[in-house]
């Protein structure tokens, strides 16, 4: 009969199992509405709009769906990108987000709810973060201990609903791949683990169709791409191979593979490139090892090795001799640039520029992993812990994942997401281990020997009667007090759920100041705390769309392409999907050169206007000047004899931009288009750079070939229009210096008529 | 032949139920129809590749199902398979290969 701290709740089997599903279905909506909810400050402050930048293309595409047709979509050709190349849509894109909202937006309308397309974009990450809760409580219940599952799964959705490491990247408006990406990782995972433990092949084919879905919507399937690989591995290398396994891994590999072709933008990527070679060779592993144990089942042991030792040298020497004739002979390609750049953090900064000027793809510094995890990140390694003393076949799953995720993440802020859900599993199955030990009412019998022995040895002549009556006594008075009494119980779990309030606490007060901030919409706070909206960029990009002819070339730098296709809907030189290196460098050398040297070639690419974000009146920061030198960074690569970064410094090596400056920077088009007629504002005062800090010298800036189109109302963005050649044949300077000196003149000479006349 | 080899082809035989045999036959025939896909590629072209892709996958996934039907439904396999029944098996054998089959018609082109 085991003995109570407090009495259990009286109820029958049945009556429980209802309350508890009951509890469970209404903690779940819960779960998922908070979820949603925390998502909306943005659209509840502001409006509902799409924010960043590469939402705005994911949305000009999924209109193009919706309007269109999916024909149309799959086949799009895009010439108002890249101006002059023009941009294959639909061999270059991830189509699963689209075609998600397109079809959410379509039985929305077959169900007579006419919602716009833009609103079922905008609010398609807060969905999917609640379906991202659930698919984390179906994988933490199978992860979590035999007693602890439903509890493990309930944390789990709990913490993936609201950290705000993955609400970073799913508010309402960020309409980008990881909104649904996260969601179904979180479910292929969960399918996987159910694939493994029953060893069936509906389960794997499912599972192969939700990795096709993943290809389909982001570029981060690789991770499961060697995930999975690797798990199958390591389960084999802990001689843990059974059936079960061989059928989980081939039947999705066959599937998996050939499904994830069929997406356009990956074609025959998974037979020629080096990331999708681990799970080809652990297939062929698999195989070998299969039909092994085939072989073994059918001649004695002592005969069995002599096969074995034949067929494993043979084997082994084809798969990595295969392997590696293929990748040295060039039939399969290396790493590419951005995943290499993962495991050598150095070869991003010198090699590519390009990858490497994204503020995403830094290292992460400690505070932001309190920061976007709270309390979760202490215990992580807690849940890890956990895991490796069961050590089942889906822990062993959890132990790579975390580790590979913490490594990732470890190198590039971006990865913080992939971190987040596992540390949110792995953390529930701590804290639910927690919960259960210090919640359950039964007091082990075998500790209380323990104890009576204890005393035994203090108290070696008393008589037996004494010793049991003595127990009896303990048995009661634990009941309040001791190890196992109400009090030591009582205490882990208020300190427990008191954490757990404040990271509730922590993740709204994070969601609401540091990521529910659209970017086109500039906001500050007046002294009187009341709120200053900004709205430079929507007002040039609608001058843009209202103001300029329809097929007007825009250049600008990369960033602002996809925004000025969406909001202007105007051509543009290149845009935030970076694919042609040497054209983005084309437009770096354009900024950086001076207006003579610029200005033929501004004319061979067709440009009409040049558009740049200038933060200097306003002090806002990320402007294009504080971006001029990724700019000369990445043109110095293609052109190194005619642009030089040191040049760009003054004398000391600084990058300065008040009087100091060096001429090169002084003289260069970047430099004249974001300080022309600034000065003026001052009125003769001294012109403050409130970015930069720095005074700006009041001569006035000259520009020959460009001409002031539009300045918004805080400067941030100005437009400029490129002149046409002059119609004498006359070089722009001297003709824009002819007829700044005739019309001097002109006046002179009719002064001078005058008098005569007067005379 | 060694003795070893000998040894597990006359084990083979002898142990081997005729629906596992059946099984491994057809095993055999995909194999012999993927080698000769492959030696078709290697010796002559490899021009529609997403075709002799499809062709192959096929085979490849089709071997790969077999084997696992094989193993799900081998009696000396029911303590690994515990929630799958023959029938059961081959239902799931069913639905994947459908599945690839799909799969390798939309690719074919």
């Amino acid at each position: 009969m085991p003995s109570y701290a407090y009495p259990p709740p009286r109820l029958d089997k049945d009556t429980s199992t209802t309350i508890s599903s009951f509890l469970r279905t209404v903690i779940l909506i819960c779960i998922a509405g908070a979820a949603v909810a925390s998502r909306e400050f943005a659209v509840v402050r502001f409006e509902s709009i799409i924010h960043e930048f590469d939402p705005w293309f994911n949305y000009r595409a999924t209109m193009t769906l919706t309007k269109d047709g999916f024909y149309e979509f799959w086949n799009w050709f895009d010439p108002t990108a890249w101006y002059p190349l023009g941009r294959v849509v639909g061999g270059t894109l991830y189509p699963g987000l689209m075609i998600t909202s397109g079809l959410i937006w379509k039985a929305l309308h077959s169900l007579s709810i006419p919602v716009d397309i833009r609103e079922v974009c905008v609010q398609l990450a807060p969905v999917f973060s609640g379906l991202t809760a659930f698919a984390t409580y179906l994988f933490a219940r199978e992860v979590g201990k035999d007693g602890s599952r439903e509890s493990t799964g309930l944390w789990a959705a709990l913490f993936i609903g609201i950290a705000p490491g993955y609400i970073s990247r799913s508010v309402a408006g960020s309409y980008d791949n990881e909104a649904i990406a996260i969601f179904i990782l979180m479910f292929t995972f969960y399918l996987w683990i159910k694939t493994v433990k029953t060893g069936s092949i509906t389960w794997a084919a499912v599972t192969a169709l939700f990795y096709y879905y993943m290809v389909a919507a982001w570029g981060g399937y690789a991770f499961i791409t060697n995930m999975l690989p690797l798990h199958v591995f390591v389960l084999l290398l802990m001689g843990r191979y059974t059936s079960r396994l061989y059928v989980a891994y081939s039947s999705f590999y066959a599937i998996g593979t050939l499904s994830s072709m069929t997406v356009p933008f990956v074609g025959f990527l998974p037979l020629l490139t080096s990331e999708h070679m681990a799970p080809l060779g652990v297939f062929g592993l698999l195989q070998l090892i299969a039909f092994v144990q085939l072989v073994r089942s059918h001649v004695p042991e002592a005969q069995f090795k002599v096969l074995f030792r034949a067929a494993l040298g043979v084997g082994l020497t084809m798969i990595f001799g295969g392997v590696w004739f293929m990748t040295r002979s060039g039939k399969i390609q290396p790493w590419t640039g951005r995943f290499y750049s993962l495991w050598d953090t150095g070869y991003a900064r010198i090699h590519l520029p390009l990858v490497s000027s994204v503020s995403e793809h830094q290292p992460t510094a400690w505070p932001s992993f309190f920061f976007d995890l709270n309390f979760l990140i202490y215990f992580f390694p807690a849940g890890v812990f956990i895991c490796f003393r069961e050590l089942r076949d889906e822990h062993v799953f959890v132990i790579i994942y975390s580790v590979l995720a913490s490594y990732f993440a470890g190198v590039m802020v971006r990865l913080m997401l992939t971190l987040t859900p596992v540390v949110c599993v792995s953390a529930a199955v701590a804290i639910s281990s927690i919960f259960e030990t210090y919640l359950d009412p039964v007091q082990p019998d075998t500790t209380e020997d323990a104890v009576a022995a204890l005393t035994e040895d203090d108290k070696t002549k008393s008589s037996k009667e004494s010793k049991a009556s003595k127990r009896s006594n303990r048995k009661l008075s634990s009941t309040k007090s001791g190890v196992w009494g109400i009090d030591v119980r009582a205490m882990p779990i208020i300190a427990f759920t008191f954490l757990a309030s404040l990271f509730v606490l922590h993740c709204t007060w994070v969601t609401s100041t540091a990521y529910s901030s659209p970017s086109v919409v500039l906001s500050s706070r007046n002294a009187d705390g009341s709120n200053n909206i900004i709205d430079d960029f929507r007002e040039a990009y609608y001058w843009l769309r209202q103001n300029t002819k329809e097929d007007a070339k825009i250049m600008s730098w990369w960033d602002y392409g996809y925004q000025i296709a969406g909001f202007s809907n105007r051509t543009t030189l290149v845009d935030n999907n970076t694919w042609n290196n040497t054209h983005i460098a084309t437009v770096g050398k354009m900024m950086s050169l001076n207006e003579e040297a610029a200005y033929p070639l501004l004319r061979q690419h067709d440009v009409d206007y040049v558009l740049i974000i200038f933060g200097g009146l306003l002090g806002f920061g990320g402007d294009d000047i504080n971006k001029f030198l990724w700019m000369v960074r990445i043109s110095e690569g293609i052109w190194p004899q005619e642009i030089n970064e040191q040049k760009y410094f003054t004398n000391r090596g600084e990058y300065k931009v008040d009087a100091e400056a060096s001429e090169v920077m002084k003289n260069c088009l970047m430099y004249k288009m974001s300080y022309y007629r600034f000065a003026e504002v001052f009125g003769g005062g001294q012109a403050h750079d409130r970015v930069r800090g720095q005074v700006i010298p009041n001569t006035p800036i000259q520009l020959d070939t460009l001409e002031e189109a539009f300045t918004s109302e805080n400067w941030i963005v100005r437009i400029y229009a490129v002149k046409k050649e002059d119609s004498l044949g006359r070089d722009l300077k001297s003709a824009n210096a002819f007829a700044n000196g005739k019309r001097k003149k002109r006046v002179k000479a009719a002064k001078k008529n005058s008098l005569r006349r007067g005379a | 032949m060694p003795q070893p080899a000998t040894n597990l082809w006359n084990n083979y035989n002898l142990n081997t139920s005729p629906k596992l045999k059946l099984l491994d036959g057809f095993q055999l025939f995909l194999m012999l129809s993927g080698i000769a896909q492959f030696l078709y590629c290697l010796v002559i072209t490899t021009f529609p590749f997403n075709a002799f892709i499809s062709g192959f996958a096929a085979t490849v996934g089709q071997f790969v199902l077999t084997a696992a039907l094989r193993a799900q439904v081998n009696p000396k396999n029911k303590s690994i398979f515990p929630t799958i029944s023959p029938e059961r098996a081959f239902a799931d054998y069913v639905f994947g290969s459908a599945l690839l089959h799909f799969f390798v018609y939309n690719y074919l082109g």
